[in-house]
């Protein structure tokens, strides 16, 4: 029984490390564009990651075959969503680094984008995870995806990463 | 520029700068997902002992209480002297 146990647990601990081997890195860049911060600097994306994976890892026996890429991303952006909706514009909380490459947006943008683009997750999940209506996630996209190609004046100078060149 | 294009765009704009993964990721989420367990295994013990203490007390009760015996009446005085 014990050693049936110990077995189980060696394999599991395999099978998540190799998991996280595989998928960290994506899930960290799509936690990086959520937060909004500088890619070199992402102290709030690596939380938001490990709190993700951490909770991947307590239900991995439970997945029972479900992609548990699917199960982190999933936890990552409610996580992010309730923290953002919360405390959105609360002054303990810093705005976008400007080097982020969605510093335009403001976090139910940038959350609505990633999932859209970057993650390609469709609109009617997207719109089931928030609890929006799909026209509403659309209408966000679509805005969010605007802004970003053709960003508003700068309020400063040091923003300037994604402009476009005049024609 | 139609829809295809502009959403290949913002693509490509995120898809620059990947950040770098930090070495010791897989030990703290290790150390944090066995502590959620662990906290989770606990719980579920503490709920399963209060559920059994709680079935035991109940037929302790029972038994010495007897609430199904009918209780001696206590309205009627007794009828004497007729």
């Amino acid at each position: 029984m014990r050693q049936r146990r110990q077995a189980r647990d060696t394999r599991r601990a395999r099978e998540f490390e190799a998991f996280v081997a595989g998928a960290a890195g994506r899930l960290l860049h799509t936690a990086a564009l959520l937060t909004g911060e500088a890619p070199d600097d992402t102290p709030r994306a690596r939380r938001l990651l490990s709190l993700a994976l951490a909770h991947t890892y307590a239900c991995w026996d439970r997945l029972r075959g479900d992609d548990p890429y699917d199960h982190a991303r999933q936890y990552l952006a409610t996580r992010f969503a309730h923290g953002a909706w919360h405390q959105y514009g609360a002054p303990g909380r810093p705005p976008a680094h400007p080097d982020s490459a969605l510093a335009v947006l403001g976090p139910q943008e940038r959350l609505i984008l990633v999932l859209r683009l970057y993650e390609g997750i469709a609109e009617e999940q997207v719109a089931a995870l928030l609890g929006l209506p799909r026209e509403r996630v659309g209408t966000v996209c679509d805005r969010a995806t605007a802004t970003v190609l053709h960003p508003p004046r700068p309020p400063a100078p040091a923003v300037g990463g994604a402009k476009v060149a005049p024609s | 520029m139609n829809r295809p294009e502009r959403e290949a765009a913002v693509r490509r704009i995120m898809d620059r700068t990947p950040p770098r993964v930090p070495p010791d990721l897989y030990a703290d989420v290790v150390r944090r997902g066995a502590r959620v367990l662990r906290r989770r295994r606990l719980l579920r013990r503490l709920v399963w002992l209060t559920l059994c203490a709680a079935a035991v007390a109940l037929l302790v009760w029972a038994l010495t209480a007897r609430p199904w015996v009918e209780p001696p009446s206590q309205t009627t005085p007794p009828l004497t002297g007729w």
